[in-house]
């Protein structure tokens, strides 16, 4: 039972939160310290259990492994991150800022449980767990924007969601079985005469799943929902979305795919095909389409589009060729590299637009001369999801490159490439409106110590990460190896 | 190597100078205490190799032989007179100090990486500074020429990106001198050598840049502020040319043979047509620049000729190319700043208010024409009379014979320049112009006196690069 410790906390700390809530009248920040020292608490017990032999629990429902871990820590950082740049925020909303905390961690909790579920049913109840919390967090400004956001969210979400039980059902129905393992093992069973790559429900099944996942990976063609919904959402939840809820998406489509369907080779590669084209798809479309946005929100939502394709093309590397550790490895360390890249950058935007109360890219004229430390901190953001070394963007990409390169997927990777070079206009054009163009009047930014403290950590760990990866690389290693089904 | 500086506020621009000093100092150290012995050639001296991405097989690795040697002492030299250069900068004054630093480290991370990672680390971050440069204190379409800049080199750094990891998974080694004692037949079919070869060449051509990859060259030098010019075509360029020995030569000279005829088409082409429209330019830093176009013309035939003395002739014109051309952008950014005038047509007669400034430029234009008793004489003699006497490449006289064209037509525009800006009757709306000032000269003075030293002591710096070739020319049976 205290294998389940860090989860157990993170439910009661998000209980507390809301009673919390209901007595305190005055300073709603204590609701944040409190979220805070829940995480804190989880991230503890998680890393006390870090070296337990991995095991199935709940009769194989549920993974106690590295690669669960893993992702443990990398959420309960990612969310104690964005409830740290949440505290200046949410001074908007007077009421329900308890229920914000509170959802917050539910989704965190949602999250988790999508990184370590081995069974078809957990593995759906999880990701409705999370969706839903986002579902109402993304309008919770509850203006024009922000509903709408919310209402197109909601009724895509449900379409996907659609879209992926009928995929695992498929896949049910073809094998009889719900937990992976089992599954797995029923495609290794199979009389050698049949082939798998020929039945047409159960390819079916997996090229829905990938299309309910993809919806929540943000992976084009089903991206539509994203853009308009990262514009809309309070700030720190488009933050969210764009780093945790997308590297929850990816931890289980990593293990589900990899553990499940690599078997027979042909299978494998056959899948791996078609995640290479929405990567193709996803970097162009996202890189291009990002180019004649106005809004900076906006615009990093088509990047972050972009940046699930680069993704994608570490998760065709695996299928490719599963035997190679590198696609794997590549892929959580992109994860982690975006998601400090892109913390960095959207912590700044919150504390820069608050100041100047726009998120119009043309309201940063001039930010270096009245804001140096923000604007330096944005751009480092920038140059780094661009992927210039010595960031961890550098590292990541290169990482991935050479996965794709390793696998076969030469054409991918120069099509990856080549993307990165279209990525440079954009990034480069809010780079150049910062230090380049006059300030219009002068603005001071203001900030909290937490949305500083926050900043620094993820700032850092850009550079980190970018310098001296090899123990954050020991760590994915270790991970990747662990994944048991 | 390490750079950064610790800014006090007022002492910017001496903390820089001291700080581009010592690193001038350390590599003249290593110049001094360089083996020349030629049991030494190709030889990695002062090495230093600590490993750093395990998982990935990259390490810090760094050291110098005597292909790296030349440019690690231009790229230092070259960053002490940048920073004497950008004396007069008044705007933003801390920032521009900063990104020039940072742009030095890099410049000379490229050349010291032995590593194929950190080589391609340093060769891209190097566009950070340098497009903040241009764009915040250059002039004219800065940031158009700052983002074609950026846009270019990330182009081509993905070709060289593509080759790198080619080459890491054909032989699981980053490390640049054991790639090349390797046989890399044996590791990589033939399509794919070709392949591999052409994505390294066509990543360091932009950078060089040979045609038609050099459109950037200009609208950067153009917009440039002097100091970037200076470095821009005194050390920038030079990593085109450096990788192309270190990386294409070395590794691939199987490859290098089959196609040189090609390559020494282009550099033709570069000769020639950067030549022809040089002549062509009122704008003076944009003359310059093509005459940069024109002069790596001669680089990449003495490079792909493949003869020992032609590529000893290649590093030698780059680094008299850095040093010449470098003093004729920094004389022209004095001529710029004083008169505030960039085009020839509206100059005349400078000669009579600027004396001092026009004896320099006649000076470097000198070396640019490769006179005798300049760096650029010694420099164009050996590619030429390397590259004529060279039978690694067959029909190598002809591409020779008409790259002397180059050399008539370079003594055109420098001798027309010379007239239309500073002789001729004097202009009224110039009468009140200063000349260069001390710093000016000072700059001025080491630019020349490396020119000259060179040019009538050539074997000071041949020695050293003799070792780096002599291997290189070794694979080609010269």
């Amino acid at each position: 039972m205290d294998l389940f410790m860090p989860e157990i906390i993170i439910l009661i700390t998000a209980l507390l939160v809301i009673i919390t809530d209901l007595f305190l009248t005055k300073s709603k920040r204590h609701l944040a310290y409190l979220s805070l020292l829940g995480l804190g608490a989880a991230a503890v017990a998680t890393v006390l259990n870090w070296d337990s032999p991995p095991e199935l629990a709940f009769g194989g429902m549920w993974a106690l492994d590295g690669y669960a871990s893993f992702f443990r820590i990398l959420f309960i950082s990612l969310s104690g991150l964005v409830i740290m740049a949440s505290v200046d925020y949410v001074n908007k909303f007077r009421r329900f800022q308890g229920e914000y905390y509170a959802l917050v961690l539910l989704a965190l909790l949602g999250m988790i449980m999508m990184a370590s579920t081995t069974n078809l049913i957990t593995m759906y109840l999880s990701l409705e767990l999370a969706g839903l919390a986002f579902y109402v967090l993304v309008g919770f400004l509850k203006d024009q924007h922000s509903s709408e956001s919310a209402l197109k969210y909601l009724l895509l979400g449900g379409v996907a969601s659609a879209m992926l039980v009928f995929g695992l059902v498929l896949i049910y129905g073809f094998s009889g079985e719900t937990n992976l393992g089992s599954i797995l093992n029923y495609i290794q069973t199979l009389p050698s005469g049949m082939d798998i790559t020929a039945h047409t429900g159960f390819i079916l099944g997996i090229i829905l799943t990938i299309t309910g996942l993809g919806f929540k990976v943000a992976a084009v063609p089903f991206q539509f929902w994203a853009p308009d919904v990262y514009q809309g959402s309070p700030t720190p939840i488009t933050l969210y979305l764009s780093i945790a809820s997308k590297a929850a998406g990816f931890a289980l489509f990593l293990r589900l795919f990899y553990t499940v369907f690599t078997d027979p080779l042909a299978l494998s590669q056959e899948w791996a095909l078609i995640v290479a084209v929405l990567a193709t798809a996803g970097m162009t479309l996202g890189n291009v389409l990002a180019i004649p946005q106005k809004n900076i929100k906006r615009m990093l939502g088509y990047s972050s589009i972009a940046h699930a394709g680069y993704i994608l093309v570490a998760l065709a590397a695996v299928g490719n060729s599963p035997e190679l550790a590198d696609g794997r490895i590549s892929l959580l360390f992109y994860l982690v590299a975006f998601a400090v890249s892109d913390l960095v950058a959207f912590v700044s935007i919150i504390a820069i637009s608050r100041s100047t109360g726009s998120d119009e890219i043309s309201s940063y004229e001039g930010l270096a001369k009245t804001n140096p430390v923000y604007a330096s901190a944005l751009t480092l953001a920038l140059l780094s999801l661009t992927g210039f070394p010595p960031l961890a963007g550098f590292l990541a990409k290169y990482y991935i490159f050479s996965a794709a390169v390793q696998a076969d997927l030469l054409w991918l990777m120069i099509v990856a490439a080549v993307n990165t070079v279209i990525s440079a206009v954009f990034y480069f054009n809010v780079i150049r409106v910062m230090w380049l163009r006059q300030p219009r009047e002068e603005v001071r930014v203001l900030a909290s110590w937490p949305l500083k403290l926050a900043l620094g950590i993820s700032g850092l760990a850009v550079l980190i990460f970018g310098i001296i990866p090899e123990t954050l690389l020991n760590l994915i290693e270790k991970a990747t190896e662990l994944i048991i089904h | 190597m390490a750079l950064w500086p610790r800014l006090s506020g007022r002492a910017i621009k001496i903390t820089s100078l001291l700080l581009t000093l010592v690193p001038l100092v350390l590599s003249i150290a290593v110049f001094a205490g360089f083996d020349r012995s030629s049991s030494m050639a190709g030889v990695v001296q002062f090495e230093e190799n600590l490993p750093w991405i395990s998982l990935l097989n990259a390490n810090y690795h760094l050291g110098v032989d005597g292909l790296s040697l030349p440019f690690l002492i231009l790229t230092t030299l070259l960053g002490v007179l940048a920073v004497l250069i950008s004396w007069k900068v008044e705007l933003r004054v801390k920032e521009y100090f900063v990104w020039l630093l940072i742009l030095q480290t890099s410049i000379t991370g490229v050349f010291v990486s032995l590593d194929l990672l950190l080589f391609f680390i340093f060769w891209e971050l190097e566009l950070i500074p340098m497009y903040f440069l241009i764009s915040i204190w250059g002039a004219g379409r800065k940031e158009y020429s700052a983002l074609k800049y950026v846009l270019y080199t990330l182009f081509g750094g993905a070709f060289i990106l593509a080759g790198i990891l080619i080459l890491f998974f054909a032989t699981g080694s980053l490390d640049i001198a054991s790639l090349a004692s390797l046989d890399l037949n044996n590791f990589l079919r033939p399509a794919l050598m070709v392949l591999t070869f052409f994505m390294f060449f066509i990543g360091f051509a932009i950078k060089l840049p040979a045609f038609p990859f050099h459109t950037w060259l200009p609208d950067a030098h153009t917009d440039a502020p002097t100091a970037a010019s200076v470095i821009l075509a005194g050390t920038l360029l030079k990593m085109g040319g450096y990788a192309m020995l270190r990386l294409n030569v070395a590794m691939f000279p199987d490859v290098c043979r089959d196609w040189a005829p090609l390559i020494l088409t282009i550099a033709v082409i570069n000769v020639i047509y950067g030549a022809a429209i040089t002549l062509k330019q009122t704008d003076i830093k944009r003359l310059i620049a093509y005459s940069s176009v024109s002069h790596m013309g001669f680089v990449l035939l003495g490079i792909f000729t493949l003869g020992e003395i032609s590529m000893n002739g290649a590093v030698l014109q780059m680094f008299s190319h850095g040093i010449i051309t470098g003093l004729l952008f920094a004389i022209t950014g004095v001529v710029m700043h004083n008169t505030h005038e960039r085009d020839i047509n509206k100059m005349g007669g400078l000669a009579k208010q600027m004396p001092r400034t026009a004896i320099i430029f006649i000076l470097a234009g000198l070396g640019a024409m490769a006179v005798p008793a300049t760096s650029g004489f010694i420099a164009e003699v050996s590619v030429f009379l390397g590259s004529f006497q060279s039978s690694v490449v067959p029909g190598g006289q002809v591409f020779t014979m008409i790259c002397l064209l180059g050399l008539v037509l370079a003594a055109a525009y420098i001798l027309w320049t010379v007239q239309r800006v500073f002789l001729g009757p004097g202009l009224d709306k110039f009468q009140m112009v200063k000349d260069a000032d001390k710093t000016e000269i000072v700059f001025s003075v080491v630019f020349l006196l490396v020119m000259f030293g060179v040019g009538l002591y050539p074997q000071i710096i041949v020695d050293v690069i003799q070792t780096g070739v002599a291997p290189l020319a070794a694979l080609f049976g010269g």
